[in-house]
C-alpha cells in the first residue's frame, strides 16, 4: 500500500512542537492554541476531546493546512505543513459533499484531479461503494441521502485517495445515536483494515473512549493540552465494562473542570 | 377528503376566470358599450390575429414548400425578428456580464475597482439610453441590440457576482483538502456552486431583454412585434394592437417556460425550497 509508511514506520506521523495559534481582529487578540506539543504515531487512533471553543477544531485545521500556526513546528507525513492536501483527508461534521455531483462523482473527485484513467477510477469507486455499503446510491444526489449515508460518502471520498492520515472534525455530531454507533463501528472496521492514522475531534467523552488509543484532553481558552489519557482496552469495547466506566469518570472530571471555566468566562462576558 | 381532484375540475377552475371575463367583454362589446375603436370585441381581435398570422400570398407549390409558406405571414416574421433580437442582445449582454461577474466575484480588487461605476449606471433604465443609442448607432438593429444587451447585462452581472460570493467556504475547504487548486477549483467547484444564482440571473436577464426589445422596436426598426403595435396605433387598428400584445405575451411565456425547463434540468440536484 503505502511504501513511505513502511520506511518511516518508526517516525511519528504528526509532530507538533510548541505550536501557537493567535487570531487577531483589529484590537482583540484570541489565543486559540498555546504551546501545543504532541506526537502522533503511525496508525494511531487519537481523539481530541474538549468543550466547545477549546481550540480542538483549530488544532485539526492547522494539521490540515487550512489555518497555519502562528509559531511553532508542525510536521505531518514527513513534511512541514504549508498547504491543504489529500494526504491529510478531512471529514467534516457538515459533510461538505458537493451537491451538484452524484455519490459516485463525489467519491471520484480527488481521483479525477489526479488524472487517473477512467477505468481505474470506476473500479476504485465501485470498491469503495461496496466497502461503505453505498452500492444502491451510486447515481443519487446528496439531497436524497440521510445524514449517515452522506457521512459514508464523505469518508469514501477521502479514502479514495488512500491518505496515510484521516482528520475527522466531530463527524458524527449531527447524527442520531443509532446511526452514530453504526458509523463508529464502521470507522473502526476501516481503521483496523487499513491502519491509517486517525485524529478524531469530539466533545463526547464516550465516543473518545470507544474509539481511541489515546485521548488528548484540551483546556479551554487558551487551548493547551491538559492531559493525555491512554485507553488500553481491546476492541470492540464494552461501554458497560468497569474499565470503560472508570475511564469515563476520569475524563468527565477533567472535562468538567474546563467546562466550569467556560461557564465562568461566559458569565463574565455577560 | 378527496385529495386528487379530477383533471376536468382542475382545467375547469383554471380557465373559469379568463373565459368569464372574455365572455363578458364579448357581450358588452356586442351591446355597443365599447366603441370598436377603443376596445374591440374578442371575436374581432381573434379574426385580426388570424389575419396577422396568415400567409400573405396564396399557396404556390412551385415557388416554396408547405412549411415555408405556412410561416410566411406577417406575424411569424415579426415574432422571429423580435425573437432573434432578444437572443442576440441577450447573448451580447451575457457574454460581457458573465466573465466580468466571475472576475468581480472572485477578485476583490476588481470588485472594488468596478463596483462604484456599476452602482451608478445600474439604476438608469435602458429606455433612457434611447436617444444616445440612436445617436451612436443610427437606426435599425444596432441600436436595438445595444439597448437589449444593456437590459440583460445588469441582472446577469449582479446575480453572477452574488453567486460566486455565496459559494459555501466549507465546500472550497473540502475541495482543497482533496487536492483541488487554482483553475480546477474555479471550474469544478466555484462555477457549479454558483450556478443556481447565475441561472436565476440569466432568467431575469432574458425577461428584461424581452421587455426592452418591444420598446426598442418601437423607435428604431421597421419590423418585429413592437414595431407592429406602433404601426397598428398609427392606423388606429386597436384590434391589431391587442392581437400583437397577446402575441408578445405568448412569446414571452414561451421563452420563460423554456428557460425554466432548462433551469430545472440543470439544477435537478438542488434542494427545493418550496
Amino acid at each position: 500500500m503505502n511504501i513511505t509508511k513502511n520506511i518511516n514506520s518508526l517516525a511519528p506521523q504528526v509532530i507538533m512542537e510548541n505550536v501557537h495559534k493567535i487570531f487577531s481582529s483589529g484590537q482583540r487578540e484570541v489565543i486559540a492554541l498555546k504551546g501545543i506539543t504532541l506526537s502522533i504515531s503511525n496508525g494511531e487512533f487519537v481523539s481530541i476531546l474538549g468543550p466547545s471553543g477549546c481550540g480542538k477544531s483549530t488544532l485539526l485545521n492547522a494539521i490540515a493546512g487550512f489555518s497555519l500556526p502562528t509559531s511553532g513546528r508542525l510536521v505531518a507525513n514527513g513534511a512541514e505543513v504549508t498547504l491543504p492536501g489529500p494526504d491529510r483527508g478531512m471529514v467534516f461534521q457538515e459533510y461538505a459533499l458537493f451537491p451538484w455531483m452524484t455519490v459516485a462523482d463525489n467519491i471520484s473527485f480527488g481521483l479525477k484531479i489526479k488524472k487517473l484513467p477512467k477505468q481505474k477510477i470506476r473500479e476504485m469507486v465501485d470498491a469503495l461503494l461496496v466497502k461503505l455499503q453505498l452500492q444502491d446510491f451510486r447515481e443519487r444526489f446528496p439531497k436524497d441521502l440521510s445524514g449517515g449515508m452522506k457521512q459514508r460518502v464523505a469518508i469514501a471520498r477521502v479514502l479514495a485517495l488512500d491518505p496515510p492520515m484521516m482528520l475527522m472534525d466531530e463527524p458524527f455530531g449531527a447524527l442520531d445515536a443509532l446511526t452514530r454507533r453504526n458509523l463508529q463501528d464502521e470507522l473502526l472496521r476501516i481503521w483496523m483494515e487499513f491502519r491509517k492514522t486517525v485524529i478524531f475531534v469530539t466533545h463526547s467523552i464516550e465516543e473518545s473512549i470507544y474509539l481511541a488509543d489515546r485521548v488528548v484532553v484540551m483546556t479551554y481558552r487558551p487551548g493547551t493540552i491538559k492531559q493525555i489519557v491512554p485507553v488500553e482496552l481491546s476492541r470492540p469495547r464494552d461501554v458497560s465494562s468497569l474499565q470503560f466506566i472508570s475511564l469515563q469518570k476520569e475524563l468527565t472530571s477533567l472535562v468538567m473542570e474546563e467546562q466550569m471555566r467556560y461557564r465562568e468566562e461566559e458569565v463574565e462576558e455577560m | 377528503m378527496k385529495i386528487r381532484t379530477s383533471l376536468f375540475r382542475q382545467v375547469f377552475y383554471s380557465i373559469l376566470l379568463p373565459v368569464s371575463l372574455l365572455a363578458m367583454w364579448e357581450l358588452l362589446s356586442r351591446k355597443g358599450v365599447f366603441s370598436p375603436q377603443v376596445l374591440p370585441a374578442p371575436s374581432q381581435v381573434f379574426l385580426r390575429w388570424i389575419d396577422y398570422l396568415k400567409p400573405l400570398e396564396p399557396y404556390d407549390a412551385e415557388k416554396t414548400g408547405a412549411v415555408v409558406w405556412l410561416s410566411s405571414g406577417e406575424l411569424p416574421h415579426d415574432a422571429l425578428a423580435s425573437f432573434l433580437r432578444v437572443m442576440g442582445g441577450f447573448a451580447i449582454g451575457t457574454g460581457l456580464a458573465l466573465p466580468l461577474g466571475l472576475l468581480m466575484g472572485t477578485r476583490i480588487f476588481i470588485y472594488n475597482l468596478c463596483n462604484p461605476l456599476i452602482q451608478i449606471l445600474r439604476p438608469i433604465p435602458p429606455i433612457a439610453y434611447i436617444p444616445l443609442a440612436i445617436l451612436w448607432f443610427g437606426l435599425g438593429n444596432p441600436p436595438a441590440l445595444f439597448l437589449i444587451s444593456l437590459g440583460a447585462f445588469f441582472p446577469v452581472l449582479m446575480n453572477t457576482i452574488s453567486g460566486v460570493r455565496h459559494v459555501d467556504p466549507l465546500l472550497i475547504r473540502a475541495a482543497r483538502n482533496l487536492g483541488a487548486q487554482g483553475f480546477t477549483l474555479f471550474l469544478r467547484i466555484i462555477l457549479p456552486a454558483a450556478s443556481p444564482y447565475i441561472l436565476t440571473g440569466l432568467r431575469v436577464g432574458i425577461g428584461v431583454a424581452f421587455i426592452v426589445v418591444i420598446v426598442a422596436e418601437m423607435i428604431a426598426v421597421n419590423n418585429g412585434l413592437g414595431y407592429r403595435i406602433l404601426e397598428a396605433r398609427e392606423y388606429l387598428w386597436s384590434d391589431k394592437i391587442i392581437a400583437g400584445m397577446i402575441t408578445i405575451g405568448l412569446l414571452g411565456l414561451a421563452i420563460d417556460t423554456v428557460m425554466s425547463r432548462i433551469n430545472n434540468y440543470l439544477l435537478r440536484w438542488h434542494r427545493r425550497q418550496d
